[in-house]
């Protein structure tokens, strides 16, 4: 399929020549979180930063990412050679108020096609702690739209960014990778979903008070379950958890009572003889008209496990979630080819929108090499020549002019149009070689 | 004509299939809806297949066994539509779109060339007692589906080691209530139709005839529907029990279907 560029995509002067997305950063791959706390961008910061990079001419575009996970700066270098690198670096230390020797061995450069490719890799949650996680995509498109809304992205950026935010969305729509829950927390929750569909009208009953626990009431109360009760024989602990969940507060003594009214019941409890008897949960059971959904956190088990085999219980232990989500990272892990061949399908086309403008570019500066030149010969070549006449001088130029232009017409169409992206970005850097036209002019300088 | 609207209807069907089957992995809004909308072109081909049969063969569809059974499987993905837009799940899509499929291409492949015996009887009375009844075993053949996949969703959870496709099947809960809803739509066409039927014979011959083995097998099928319901509610029943007796129930169906239209009734023949 042809891809479509727009004229509308007009670079910065500076930029002119060579487009590039370059990226300094470091995430959990590099770097200790005691290293990363400290290199971390507030959202004020995150603007600061972009402005700063911009106003120091490090940079003609600059977004920065900060996540508890990684920080990584993006941009469109104002220089054509490699001093950015150095640039960014240094602005970095400064910034943060790190030394240089700090940086070493914990941070990461890309530029060009392979930055591109590191922003669609975090955009897919390949980069990610725990592949495949959503979060990432909201914060990254938190991160670009600030630094839009500040004006400090570009057409590169621009392109790039709303490349990287389809890529995580096809992902995770396309692929496993961030399909099946990857907590025990949230595994249990899903199972329960399974049974009952959506959650809202539906009740829990969470026995116990620990730090899973507390997250599967958390990943309920996303889901909008309805009526939530909390049982702890410490009443303080099972009060502290309701008030801040927004339950009720069960009483120990009344956990029979209860039991036949909760769809979900969650728990959590240290204690060497198991919680919940078969004969318990039978009562309750008899007393429903639907079935029950029962996770057991606890270790030793809290739920008497005869009772797995009552009709309509639906109970699952902490090893049987573990095992779960085992399994759901490897299917995760097994999704990863499928998830990199969409991040180069669309590599492929920031790079053949890179190439279309690119050539476009390069053929202005060889065009204006040629006139630059053409003028300067005739005037030399003019120069004591009298019997030459304005007309004669005039049509001389036009006929040059022509030259210059017919000249142009072949190459200038294969770069825009040739069939490897690949190779129309080496032919182009290879006429910007021959022709000198990577060295910055004397308007460049001037500028 | 007619055989090209069938054969188109087996092809949209098999594509809202494709589209069914994918959203089971890759739940795309938009592919649910085109999967809808490409379902909802099956059953008009289909509709129109049926039409223009009845109108190049001079004859109604359930005078043969091919136009009885292609009714039956246009009914059947209608009672699924219905109940898609009722409950707002696509997932049991993939299944009732096979179950036509194949329903449809057996038929195709069993030939319906021979030209329906002339109708020993009709008007608009007989038609809709007839209409009736082939709609209520499509929606009790869709309850048998629904029950199906409740028992095999059901059977994974119990085991604890879920599979892929399981994270996008349908809850138990949405299966149950569909099957429930299929069963009323089922009964509710049933009832009707008998009454209808016993209402036209008595007109036609001045008697109820209640001995007939059909008459007698529809209301054991009647009385096991009413009884799975009446299950479906109380406690120590609802779930797979429930589910295991509807699946049964279809076995009823099925016999009434087959061995009592060809061989053991004189009034009915394919319905």
């Amino acid at each position: 399929m042809a891809t479509v560029h727009s004229s509308k995509d007009r670079i910065a002067p500076a930029t002119r020549g060579r487009i590039r997305v370059a990226l300094i950063g470091c995430s959990h791959r590099t770097a200790p979180v005691e290293f990363r706390e400290r290199v971390a961008f507030t959202p004020e910061q995150s603007i600061q930063a972009a402005t700063e990079l911009r106003r120091q001419g490090i940079l003609e575009e600059a977004v920065v990412l900060s996540t508890c996970n990684r920080s990584e700066l993006y941009g469109v270098p104002a220089e054509t050679d490699d001093s950015f690198a150095e640039a960014m670096e240094e602005f970095l230390t400064s910034f943060h108020g790190l030394s240089r020797a700090e940086l070493d061995g914990r941070t990461y450069r890309w530029q060009g096609a392979d930055a591109v490719r590191h922003l669609y890799r975090v955009a897919a949650g390949l980069d990610s702690m725990l592949l495949g996680e959503a979060e990432i995509l909201g914060q990254l498109r938190t991160a670009y739209s600030q630094a839009l809304d500040h004006g400090s992205t570009g057409p590169v950026l621009n392109r790039a960014f709303q490349g990287a935010l389809e890529v995580g969305k096809r992902v995770r729509a396309e692929t496993e990778v961030g399909a099946r829950p990857m907590s025990v927390a949230l595994a249990g929750v899903r199972l329960a979903e399974r049974v009952f569909g959506n959650l809202k009208g539906h009740s829990a009953l969470i026995i116990g008070a620990g730090a899973v626990a507390e997250q599967v009431v958390e990943h309920l109360r996303n889901r909008g379950i309805g009526a939530l009760r909390v049982a702890n024989r410490t009443e303080e602990r099972a009060t502290d958890l309701a008030s801040r969940s927004e339950a009720e507060a069960v009483g120990w003594g009344s956990l029979q009572k209860v039991l036949g009214g909760a769809d979900v019941i969650v728990t959590s409890v240290a204690s060497a003889d198991p919680v919940l008897t078969r004969s318990m949960l039978s009562q309750a059971l008899e007393s429903r008209r639907g079935p029950t959904f029962a996770i057991d956190l606890g270790v030793p088990r809290n739920v008497a496990p005869d009772a797995a085999g009552l009709y309509n219980l639906y109970l699952y232990n902490i090893d049987d979630l573990g095992e779960i989500v085992e399994q759901n990272k490897r299917a995760r892990e097994a999704e990863i080819p499928r998830a990199e061949a969409i991040i180069a399908e669309h590599l492929a086309k920031f790079e053949s929108w890179r190439a279309f403008l690119e050539a476009g570019s390069v053929v202005d500066d060889l065009r204006g090499h040629f006139h630059k030149h053409r003028e300067e010969l005739i005037r030399e070549r003019l120069a004591g020549a009298e019997n030459v006449s304005d007309e004669e001088r005039e049509r001389l130029m036009k006929i040059t002019h022509e030259l210059i232009e017919r000249v142009l017409e072949e190459p200038g169409q294969r770069l825009r149009n040739g069939a490897s992206v690949r190779g129309r970005l080496g032919a182009i850097e290879a006429v910007r070689h021959l022709f000198g036209l990577d060295r910055p002019t004397e308007k460049d300088e001037d500028e | 004509m007619w055989n090209n609207l069938a054969y188109l209807s087996i092809v949209l069907y098999a594509a809202a299939f494709c589209c069914y089957a994918r959203i089971l992995y890759v739940p795309h809004a938009w592919l649910g809806r085109i999967a809808t909308f490409v379902l909802s072109a099956g059953i008009l081909a289909h509709y129109f297949a049926l039409l223009n049969r009845s109108h190049v063969m001079h004859a109604i569809p359930y005078d043969d066994l091919y136009g009885s059974m292609s009714l039956f499987g246009w009914l059947l993905a209608v009672t699924y539509l219905g109940l898609e837009f009722l409950h707002r799940d696509r997932a049991v899509g993939a299944f009732v779109t096979s179950f036509l499929v194949l329903w449809l291409t057996g038929l195709v492949l069993l030939g319906h060339h021979e030209m329906p015996e002339p109708p020993p009887a009709g008007g608009p009375l007989f038609a809709l007692h007839v209409t009736l009844n082939s709609w209520a075993y499509a929606a009790f053949a869709l309850s048998f589906l629904l029950s199906i996949v409740y028992l095999a969703q059901d059977a994974v959870l119990r085991s604890r080691r879920p599979g892929a496709p399981f994270w996008r099947f349908p809850a138990l809960d949405v299966l149950d209530r569909m099957a429930r809803s299929s069963v009323y739509i089922g009964l509710i066409a049933l009832i009707v139709g008998v009454s209808l039927g016993f209402v036209w014979q008595h007109r036609l011959t001045g008697k109820l005839l209640f001995g007939d083995p059909k008459v007698l097998v529809t209301l054991a099928i009647l009385a096991a529907y009413i009884v799975y319901l009446w299950l479906s509610y109380i406690s120590g029943w609802r779930g797979a029990r429930a589910a295991r007796v509807c699946a049964l129930n279809f076995a009823v169906v099925l016999f009434s279907y087959t061995l009592v239209n060809l061989y053991l009734t004189r009034f009915h023949r394919f319905f």
